[in-house]
């Protein structure tokens, strides 16, 4: 996987500073506290797990990344920059990449055009072409259903194309909204393995994630939320091993 | 989980076979209208038939466009057509007819600017300030109720400005030519049906080839997802509006060569039609809109060789609500769930 876009700048943090940092976000939603002054930072090169119940908000966390939900207080920075009220359709120019919860593919357009629009913002012919064929090596099964619409794939598929269509971008940082929800097992290893070849190419990964034990088997560190709170933080191996989140989210 | 692609299969062979039922029946009632006018009647239906469809269609394709990226019917559309005739009156008027063709071209390129400037300005002023406002369903509702105000408001500016006279149009193409097999057809007709074909091949092209086409189609196909791609919200729309327009303005300017007067209220009658159109063929469906517009052209003059002799609209409404009872999301149109 080619990361890194030629014509984007690349982010010069400083020694030891965060790619990604929020302080202290308040969100609510539809007047509910969706978070209640979270906080977290994110290295570059990193892959971070955001587990938690139903409800906890780990949605609402990507989604305010996204900038598809206001903030109403607190920082986020991404690559040194406030980010706080750049519209939605600027992040990805950023170098921030969201694949949405459900996908959220175009199923009317075909598969090639879906992960065409992954790289609206850069048309240079040549790099989407090698962009491209490097979403292909990553998921075979996209080349062989490339003039297929994208609503005739299965759930597993479309999965695949969302993930590819948000590489198309070539993202410092992918945003996973549950990506083996409603998938099956089988698949669904699949897209984390592919999760972990995107991470190992140099794109700092964070993973929203209902199923725990996948989430801190693929991830560095990792984020508990509980009711719009950061519950618990830390290595994600460390994590797996902690009686309390085995009893709450590894079914014992 | 099982059972979900069962029913698929179930529902798919059932639509097919209701496709193939409303195909055979079409083909037996044309068969029988064949026979009872003969061949050189019939031929000179169905292209009195398809340049009426041609017509209805590039003004069906305005409503179908803007629902796909704002999912509102746009009733201010047919008005934008009544001053795309204006435009096309007042150029001709201006610049006389003394070259048919350069003078053709030129009211057509100025009535197009004329109405994407008027569409792009319906947006800015009446429905952006809308968008994402209210709760429920008033987000869908208030910008349809202003869409209604925004046509009487352009209807009565027009009489206001123009008056209600029947201005009439220049006879811009005269003459009749003779096709094979048809026998001589009005030089106008053709000439319209040649530019509303090239129209719509030309439109085509921009929604499929062009990064504008993808952005608008992916904008139809989900908001949010476009966004997240870099997609301009605003710009997309603005530009399916100037589209859009574009196409009714040569609409109205092939309307008038055809129907050779102009007034204030011509655009509901056409505009009704290519609503009409525009939802058999399935709200949002670019071809759909194609389709469903020839398709009411061609049965409009069909109806027209029966000792029927009420209002068209009639008939084309009971197609319409039978269409709709067998596939609610008209011909071409998308029902299919999305998965979740």
């Amino acid at each position: 996987m080619r990361v890194n876009h030629p014509t984007r700048a690349k982010a010069v943090l400083p020694e030891g500073a965060p790619l990604l940092e929020i302080a202290d976000v308040r969100v609510s939603y539809g007047g509910i506290k969706a978070l209640k002054g979270i906080s977290m930072k994110v290295m570059a090169g990193e892959v971070v797990a955001i587990i938690g119940a139903n409800g906890a908000g780990k949605t609402t966390t990507l989604k305010m990344l996204a900038r598809l939900l206001p903030v109403d207080s607190g920082t986020v920075r991404f690559r040194g920059e406030d980010v706080r009220d750049v519209p939605t359709e600027e992040i990805v120019a950023r170098g921030m990449s969201l694949v949405p919860e459900g996908r959220a593919i175009f199923p009317n357009l075909t598969v090639r055009e879906n992960l065409e629009l992954g790289a609206y913002l850069h048309r240079d012919k040549v790099t989407m072409a090698e962009t491209m064929a490097d979403v292909v090596e990553l998921f075979p099964r996209l080349g062989e259903r490339m003039v297929q619409e994208g609503g005739t794939l299965s759930g597993g598929e479309q999965q695949m194309l969302a993930i590819g269509r948000a590489m198309m971008a070539r993202p410092e940082l992918l945003l996973l909204d549950e990506p083996s929800l409603g998938i099956a097992p089988k698949l669904a290893a699949q897209i984390f393995k592919a999760i972990r070849t995107i991470a190992k190419s140099g794109v700092t990964v964070v993973v929203v994630e209902q199923n725990t034990r996948m989430a801190l088997g693929s991830s560095e560190r990792a984020y508990v939320l509980r009711t719009g709170e950061v519950a618990l933080e830390g290595v994600s191996a460390v994590l797996a091993e902690d009686p309390e989140i085995q009893k709450a989210y590894l079914g014992g | 989980m099982v059972a979900v692609p069962d029913n698929q299969a179930a529902g798919a062979s059932r639509a097919r076979l209701l496709r193939l039922g409303a195909m055979a029946l079409g083909l037996l009632l044309f068969i029988y209208v064949a026979r009872s006018v003969g061949p050189q009647k019939l031929g000179e239906t169905l292209v009195t038939g398809l340049t009426q469809g041609a017509m209805i269609a590039l003004v069906a394709l305005g409503y179908t466009m803007v629902y796909g990226v704002l999912k509102l019917i746009n009733f201010a559309h047919s008005e934008v057509f009544m001053m795309g005739a204006y435009v096309g009156v007042f150029v001709l008027g201006a610049i006389g007819i003394a070259n048919p063709l350069l003078s053709f071209v030129c009211t057509i390129v100025v009535a197009i600017i004329g109405s994407s400037l008027l569409g792009i300005t319906v947006e800015r002023i009446a429905y952006r300030p809308l968008r994402g406002r209210g709760r429920g369903a008033l987000v869908r509702v208030t910008p349809l109720v202003t869409a209604l105000g925004v046509s009487v408001l352009l209807q009565n500016a027009a009489q206001l400005f123009f008056s209600a006279r029947y201005r009439s149009y220049p006879q811009l193409i005269t003459g009749s030519m003779d096709i094979p097999g048809v026998g001589p057809v009005g030089k106008s007709r053709v000439i319209i049906l040649v530019v509303a074909v090239l129209v719509m091949i030309g439109l085509e092209l921009i929604v499929k080839k062009t990064w504008f086409g993808k952005a608008m189609r992916a904008l139809s196909s989900n908001e949010e997802a476009a966004r997240l791609m870099g997609v301009r919200t605003s710009w997309v729309i603005s530009s399916t509006f100037a589209l859009g327009s574009s196409l009714a303005a040569v609409g109205a300017v092939l309307f008038c060569i055809d129907q050779s007067s102009v007034y204030p209220t011509m655009g509901t009658a056409i505009g009704t039609r290519a609503f009409v159109a525009a939802v058999l063929g399935g709200i949002g469906s670019i071809p759909g809109a194609m389709l469903g517009g020839l398709l009411l052209g061609v049965l409009g003059e069909l109806v027209k060789l029966s000792s029927y002799s009420g209002s068209i609209d009639a008939p084309v409404f009971v197609v319409l609500i039978a269409v709709l009872l067998v596939r609610p999301a008209g011909l071409l149109g998308s029902n299919r769930a999305e998965k979740v």
